[in-house]
């Protein structure tokens, strides 16, 4: 008999719309006379809502974990990507999408329809956040033939060591690329769009670390591999309104969940997390340490902090409150562009590109709170940002006296993960920590 | 109580049958391609050491990285946890356990109830394993038995920089051809195999005391590599390859938790 009840989400279904609706919304935006833009799931993708509500982005990182998904074009685009003369041990996302590019397949396809050209994006808003970002739009434009792409430097950090000069910086190069957008669209920006869009980035990722905070629940209303199809949805579009609508309503209902002991693992006898992106084609990882021990890995700093804001409060890892919540009204695009530039900065995912302690900080303090048992670190070599540091997170994790499991893979490249090998090592994992096979 | 263990490695299944801490019986077959019929040969095997019946044998557990393919096996553990339950009978004072079988390195800390504090294995890459001296042997025209005692044999330390199965055997070759002698290519080998096994013991943390098990534990020239490498000497038990199954055997009768 199951320790606890256990239900589908509700909302399940509205999740998968809004990523259906995105990806096709991006290839059909010509039809409609709108748009399409490209660039990372980290960019200010806020600025770019100015220019109207028929522009249409399609981000880089989901982009190629969604065909890192599809392991069978994954294999066909990365061998594209390396008979164009690309390395094998560059950026695997990276690599997906330009082997989708090359190949001229798009990759999403919906259900019983054959798999579409790649449409091209009318110009590219990215930020450089790590040694591939911009690089990678360069080799994109190169590949389409020439795109117009504006890159924006977000070297400013750690948050807590930005100055205002840097804010200032970020928040210039930001205001010049409005004047950029205008021209290389020829449509006029409309200020009020723009606050509009910051108001809902800030709400949408407010909003999901109060979804995450809520599995601090035992059981855990949520569960990773769920969880990474519903985070996701903010690295599409952080700054849409139906993203931010969407977190509000499932919020509400994980808080029923949790108010109702709805466990997302009905057999939850231990708990673990994650670090930074998983093997995408091996999501079944998730599942197989559910089934045979009961044990829930409750998020991960990625699905937790690359989209959540966090911020530290009475040495605790909370929510930061929105603008709006504390009184700011924005008024005007300088402010506007402030607001976001300052909130964008601060989230925690953006910290450990500078030093490894701010992600051993935060994955100690989580595994504190969300009562875990032991972590498990994914050494990625198909991400060298976010992978930098990891085996000092180890040995920090280890001193604070959490068990650590590390396993080898890639996130976007099936051929450098050895699954029997990782499920073998999970069994040697629960084993230590003493979580029997479920009967 | 007679209980059996039953290791199924990549290249060997090792059986041990013991009763009440004592080895009655051993046996031990290459794993071949036919797993199920290596299983029931060596299980033979050893029934016919110990001199006893199948019917004897009250329990039965299976370890090792083919352990599903145990088909009468009434549970079974992973190697991590096979290793250290054999080893904490064998040498309790052994805190760092390193077993370096045929595709296969492992590094565990345990404390002092032999419980597993931390482990690290090699990942897609046979260099710090039995294969990878197999391999090397095989460049040099040298029997396996004899690679590890002409690497004794040698004075001179040689860097052999290569991390990987592939490149190791070109590097060797290229050795050859600068008329570098074969006993210093030997102990080149097993000083690159040896620096890469006590890198991954160095994550764990290398605690003494420690002690050596697998089937490579038997490599005379790879124990002596290991040995200047962590600059300690190390535990090696009889039969080091057997570890494994002795100790879930024991974990069957309960006398190692």
């Amino acid at each position: 008999m199951a320790k606890y009840k256990t239900a589908p989400l509700k909302s399940w279904e509205r999740a998968k719309e809004i990523r259906a609706d995105y990806y096709r919304n991006y290839e059909a935006a010509h039809e409609k006379g709108g748009l399409r833009w490209a660039g990372g799931a980290w960019t200010f993708d806020a600025v770019p809502a100015g220019l109207g509500d028929d522009v249409y982005p399609i981000t880089s990182e989901p982009y190629g974990a969604t065909i890192a998904f599809q392991k069978d074009f994954s294999d066909r685009c990365l061998e594209a990507a390396e008979r164009a003369g690309y390395a094998r041990d560059l950026c695997a996302y990276m690599r997906n999408y330009w082997g989708s590019i090359i190949l001229n397949e798009y990759g999403w396809v919906d259900p019983g329809e054959e798999r579409k050209p790649f449409p091209k994006p009318d110009f590219i808003w990215q930020d450089h956040i790590c040694c591939s970002h911009a690089k990678w739009y360069q080799v994109v434009s190169d590949l389409e033939g020439g795109i117009p792409e504006y890159c924006v430097d977000v070297s400013v950090g750690p948050y807590e060591k930005t100055t205002e000069h840097g804010i200032d910086y970020v928040v210039g190069q930001l205001s010049d690329g409005i004047d950029w957008l205008e021209k290389v669209t020829g449509r006029k920006y409309d200020d009020e769009k723009l606050i509009k869009a910051v108001y809902n980035t800030c709400r949408a990722e407010s909003t999901w670390a109060e979804i995450c905070m809520l599995n601090q629940a035992v059981p855990a209303p949520l569960e990773e591999k769920t969880m990474y199809s519903l985070y996701v949805l903010g690295t599409l579009q952080k700054s849409s309104q139906a993203v931010a609508d969407y977190y509000d309503e499932l919020k509400a209902e994980v808080q029923d969940r949790v108010a109702n002991g709805i466990a997302a693992v009905e057999n939850e006898h231990a708990r673990v997390m994650t670090d930074t992106q998983p093997p995408w084609g091996f999501l079944r990882v998730f599942r197989y340490m559910a089934e045979k021990y009961g044990c829930v890995s409750v998020g991960s700093l990625y699905t937790f902090a690359l989209i959540g804001n966090w911020i530290w409060k009475d040495g605790k890892f909370v929510p930061r409150p929105t603008p709006q919540s504390l009184g700011v009204e924005i008024k005007d695009r300088d402010q506007a562009l402030r607001v976001l530039v300052e909130w964008e900065l601060s989230k925690p995912e953006w910290q450990h590109f500078y030093h490894p302690k701010y992600k051993s900080d935060m994955m100690i303090q989580i595994a504190k709170d969300w009562k875990l048992n032991g972590v498990m670190l994914h050494y990625n070599r198909g991400c060298e940002g976010l992978s930098l540091g990891i085996a000092e997170n180890r040995l920090a994790i280890l001193d604070a006296g959490f068990p650590v499991m590390v396993f080898e893979g890639n996130m976007g490249d099936e051929r450098e993960f050895d699954e029997g090998r990782t499920m073998a090592r999970i069994d040697s994992f629960m084993e230590s920590l003493g979580v029997p096979k479920l009967a | 109580m007679i209980t059996t263990g039953i290791d199924v490695g990549s290249k060997n299944v090792k059986v041990v049958i013991q009763e009440d801490g004592k080895v009655l019986g051993k046996g031990s077959v290459l794993a071949g391609l036919d797993t199920g019929a290596a299983i029931s040969e060596a299980l033979d095997a050893a029934l016919k050491d110990a001199g006893i019946a199948r019917d004897k044998v009250e329990k039965l557990y299976a370890t090792g990285a083919g352990r599903q393919e145990v088909k009468d096996a009434d549970d079974s553990r992973t190697e991590v946890g096979a290793d250290a339950a054999g080893i904490a009978y064998l040498f309790p004072e052994a805190r760092t356990l390193i077993d370096v079988g045929a595709e296969e390195g492992r590094a565990i800390r345990v404390d002092d109830r032999g419980k597993v504090v931390d482990f690290a294995m090699n990942e897609r890459c046979a260099a710090g394993a039995g294969a990878f001296t197999e391999a090397m042997a095989r460049a040099l025209e040298v029997p396996l038995e004899e690679l590890g005692r002409l690497s004794l044999t040698s004075t001179k330390a040689v860097a052999m920089n290569a991390q990987c199965a592939v490149f190791g055997e070109s590097e060797v070759v290229s050795l050859i051809h600068q008329k570098t002698e074969k006993k210093d290519i030997a102990r080149a080998v097993h000083d690159a195999m040896a620096t890469r096994i006590t890198s991954m013991a160095r994550r764990v943390g290398v605690e003494p005391q420690v002690a050596l098990i697998g089937g490579v534990a038997k490599n005379p020239g790879f124990v002596d590599s290991l040995q200047r490498d962590l600059e300690m000497k190390v535990f090696i038990p009889d039969d080091p390859e057997f570890v494994s199954a002795l100790g879930v055997a024991l974990l069957a009768a309960g006398i190692v938790e």
